[in-house]
């Protein structure tokens, strides 16, 4: 009964635009205008239907069609049909200033949800998701115009209602106002004829210093119903006649369900209506989703051996170490991610010489709301579905493959996420809709699969286990001349999306490895791509989560090797780069000025690190005030100087910086997935740690606006905090961690 | 049957005596307001006040409830200091992704109905429930301010 093929990972690939993804291949492209054009001569076999989900519907230039958009009610009411999902990084929010500040709503009023899958809705670059930190800066200008266009076809359908000149109109929050006579009509008493109209081209934009909502700090739109339990996520969907599912995936990824030892006794069991064997899961079905997880956890499952390692197959002997081990012994040979100056004459002629290895671990994503998707077949032949996910047209695609239906006929329902941090892309036996789909069409009736949080633990794709070697020359004065990396490993980009977008040197393998603002005037970074058998992921600042811990704190390595002050040998090397050097000055303004410690404080010493990052387009500078208690390390403050460019809501902005230290510290100081005889070892937040209360620092954020191109906000305030923290510690301690997290250390102060 | 008063209200429940109190609130009688995150008492999205002390519904077993006053996150501003704790979230701008909130405000008013002028002390030992998107320091704000008055 084994009903689907896996999905071909083939299918996955080159289905995303670059420019979401990270900062290497966002440069190769010079514009928005361009992207598509780009994307569709870079990959000619993209399956273009996933972004054509309405049938004839001819070319669409996304963005541009009103109505798709916006339903405005009789009673004025406004809702936005967005093309981003909300998981708490506060688009909804911000979607509603972009378009109310040229529509000229107040945003206050609007409701947000996220559109269907159709064309109108690839505004990210020709293509549509949610992710990359990239929604915003990619869909600004977009939203800002159609906002302005519909409220120019507001006031064309008031003036033909009233039989004045456009031009003698003005509006006001939702209503057309004719001053001279005094009338006022409001757009929902208009909307079905003025949405009607033809739009106009180049409608004018509003000066950008009359703004009344872009660039304040509103408040969320969702934030009483987030308060009040009221807030409806995928998990608390329901439909008609359906039934709960509870689902037990194979320990041993790759494995299949062999033998049912006590089936007829479990299908006996309260409420249970069937027993399903899945692609590399068993499923139950009941009346209750409590039910049928008790029932699932009492099947006795005899699994297929598992094979030897290999693209979506883990071994009986893999292990997270082992793993590591490989990548350290690899002798492969390296592509070039960075090349600059004579490496090797500089290491030649250099008074020392260092060398250092650094490693990161798995990680889970550990979103509090465990995935679930429903699934119903309807009478008319649609299947719909309910489910998280950042790419609908994406998801629509393989639901299509796995129903075995035309994509046009799957309906996708998107649902506010209870957190992703990169968790609901498409990864294989990562997403619980495949399940859903098969169960509903082997039951008959609509299903509901829940992923208990152990079955969750099982299945989350992972940020890559990752390693990099270093070396560094260092000249008689003790400053860098040379630095060299070599990384072995793979990266998410890569995997799903192939050589065409990552690149040879897959950037979300050395992203935050390359392209640092430092006057190193020699370096070599290359990549040896290594495969991981496991699913792997994007996590929150991808690449970035991860390299520019490895590249700061030997950056710390580097200072401490040649006797110079860190933060001092920043700005040094920083020497012709404004926008860093101002942001690394305001960092250390904002902790009250530079001191690396160790000092007395009340409650024993403390010392402070310093690191700067370049993510997704935008700057930081984090600094992090340590100490220890019992051998462990604790963190005081975490001050970050933080530049996107220019923002929409400083306040959300703020709290997206705040959001992203928490979980990088977490990373830091906690997270580790380990592989042990080819079997995951955490099954639940008691075996995987992550930050709580007691360990959360004061966060101070300072945002510095330099007018560069917008950049990322979700993203960037994450990989700044694992080095700040690694490099007070050393500052503390004399050591330089090289392996994450801390917690897998004991420190002494010197 | 079970019968069982939630919210000021009496239900009869049809489930085993070991079902969570957290799947007959959500699945039974479609309060979903009370999330589940790991069902092992460990990250507090589930909690409920039970006779008004915060409880982790998750491992609350159906059969436990006797006649205890239940009260979930959909009634929480009909209490006086549960509408000032929501408040407070809405002012502070609390949620992010929002999954852990409804637990967190329940864990808050539970702590505040008991101790009006909690010590950071205080707020620290009652207010354990995990955040994924780290709120923890604009949650302990909003409880001040509540007990600021």
């Amino acid at each position: 009964m084994n009903f689907f093929s896996s999905i071909d990972s083939a299918q996955v690939v080159r289905l995303m635009h670059p420019e979401g993804i990270t900062n290497l291949s966002r440069r190769r492209f010079l514009s928005f205008g361009a992207g598509a054009v780009v994307l569709g001569a870079l990959l000619p076999d993209i399956p273009r239907r996933a972004f054509a989900a309405v049938p004839n519907a001819g070319p669409v230039k996304p963005g541009t069609r009103v109505p798709a958009f916006l339903l405005i009610g009789k009673d004025n009411s406004v809702k936005l049909l967005s093309p981003f999902v909300e998981g708490g990084q506060g688009i909804s929010t911000g979607q509603a200033q972009i378009v109310g500040e040229e529509l000229d709503v107040n945003p206050s009023r609007f409701v947000v949800e996220c559109a269907p899958p159709g064309p109108d809705y690839a505004v990210v670059g020709g293509i549509r998701m949610t992710g990359g930190s990239f929604s915003t800066r990619s869909s600004y200008d977009v939203l800002r115009r159609m906002g302005a266009t519909a409220r120019d076809m507001f006031i064309r359908a008031a003036a033909s209602r009233l039989g004045v000149a456009p031009a003698s109109l003005t509006t006001e929050d939702g209503v057309v106002i004719h001053a001279a006579s005094g009338r006022r009509v409001p757009y929902g008493d208009i909307a079905a004829e003025a949405l009607a109209l033809e739009p106009a081209e180049n409608v004018p934009l509003r000066d950008p210093a009359t703004f009344r909502y872009i660039r304040k700090p509103m408040p969320r739109l969702d934030a009483r119903d987030k308060s009040t339990g009221k807030a409806i996520y995928a998990i608390d969907q329901k439909v008609d006649g359906m039934l709960y599912a509870a689902v037990q995936h194979a320990p041993h990824l790759g494995t299949e369900p062999e033998n049912l030892a006590n089936e007829a006794a479990v299908k006996a069991m309260p409420g249970v209506h069937s027993v399903h064997k899945l692609p590399g899961a068993v499923a139950v079905t009941a009346d209750s989703w409590f039910r049928a997880r008790k029932a699932v956890e009492t099947l006795e499952v005899r699994w297929t051996q598992p094979t030897p390692t290999g693209f979506g197959s883990v071994a009986a002997d893999y292990s997270s170490g082992g793993l590591l081990a490989a990548l350290k012994a690899s002798s492969g040979s390296g592509i070039s991610a960075e090349q600059a100056g004579d490496v090797e004459a500089a290491f030649a002629s250099a008074t020392k010489v260092i060398e250092a290895e650094y490693d990161a671990p798995y990680l889970a994503h550990a979103q509090l709301e465990p995935p679930s998707t429903i699934a119903r077949f309807n009478a008319d032949g649609t299947l719909e579905l309910w489910m998280p996910n950042q790419m609908p047209e994406l998801f629509q695609l393989f639901a299509s493959q796995t129903a075995g239906i035309p994509q046009d006929r799957v309906i996708i329902h998107s649902p506010i996420l209870g957190g992703f941090f990169g968790r609901h892309f498409t990864y294989g036996p990562g997403n619980p809709f495949p399940q859903a789909i098969l169960l509903a069409k082997a039951t008959g009736k609509p299903v509901k699969v829940l992923w208990s949080r152990e079955e969750e633990f099982k299945r989350d794709a992972l940020r890559p286990l990752s390693f990099s070697r270093f070396s560094a020359a260092l000249d008689k004065n003790g400053k860098p001349v040379a630095i060299k990396v070599r990384t072995v490993g793979e990266g998410p980009l890569g995997r799903y999306f192939g050589e065409a977008v990552a690149g040879p040197a897959d950037s979300s393998a050395v992203e935050g490895l390359v392209e640092k603002p430092y006057a190193i005037p020699n370096r070599s970074m290359e990549l040896v791509k290594f495969p991981h058998p496991v699913t792997i992921a994007f996590w929150r600042s991808v690449g970035h989560s991860m390299n520019d811990y490895f590249y700061e704190g030997f950056f710390d390595e580097m200072a401490d090797a040649g006797g110079q002050d860190p933060y001092a040998l920043r700005l040094e090397l920083l020497g012709d780069t404004p926008r860093h050097l101002n942001l690394l000055r305001t960092v250390g303004e904002l902790s009250g000025g530079w001191k690396r410690g160790p000092y007395a404080s009340a409650d024993g010493k403390r010392a402070r690190g310093v690191s700067m990052a370049s993510p997704f387009g935008s700057e930081t500078a984090t600094i992090a005030e340590v100490s220890l208690a019992d051998g462990q390390v604790k963190v005081h403050n975490l001050w970050i100087a933080f530049d996107p460019g220019s923002i929409v809501n400083p306040a959300i902005v703020k709290s997206q910086v705040e959001s992203a230290a928490a979980l990088g510290l977490s990373a830091t100081l906690f997270e580790e997935l380990v592989y042990a005889d080819g079997v995951r070892q955490s099954s639940n937040f008691d075996s995987y740690p992550i930050l709580a209360r007691d360990h959360m620092p004061a966060v101070h954020v300072e945002i510095v606006e330099s007018g560069a191109p917008m950049g990322g906000v979700g993203e960037p305030g994450l990989p700044g905090i694992g080095p700040a923290v690694v490099n007070a510690v050393a500052a503390l301690t004399g050591n330089h961690v090289r392996s994450l997290p801390l917690a897998k250390a004991t420190f002494g102060s010197r | 049957m079970a019968g069982i008063n939630v919210n000021g209200r009496d239900f009869e429940v049809a489930a085993e005596p070991d079902t969570p109190l957290l799947w007959v609130l959500r699945d039974t009688l479609g309060m979903t307001g009370t999330k589940y995150g790991c069902g092992v008492a460990m990250c507090g999205a589930c909690t409920v006040l039970i006779d008004g002390q915060a409880t982790r519904s998750c491992q609350f077993p159906l059969e436990s409830v006797g006649q205890s006053r239940i009260t979930t996150i959909e009634s929480i501003e009909e209490d006086e200091i549960g509408r000032k704790v929501v408040d407070a979230w809405v002012d502070i701008q609390v949620p992010q992704c929002g999954y852990c909130q409804s637990g967190q405000v329940m864990a808050a008013t539970s702590l505040l109905k008991q101790n009006p002028h909690p010590t950071d002390a205080d707020i620290a030992d009652a207010m354990t429930n995990l955040c994924r998107c780290g709120t923890y320091n604009r949650i302990a704000d909003a409880i001040r301010q509540v007990a600021a008055g």
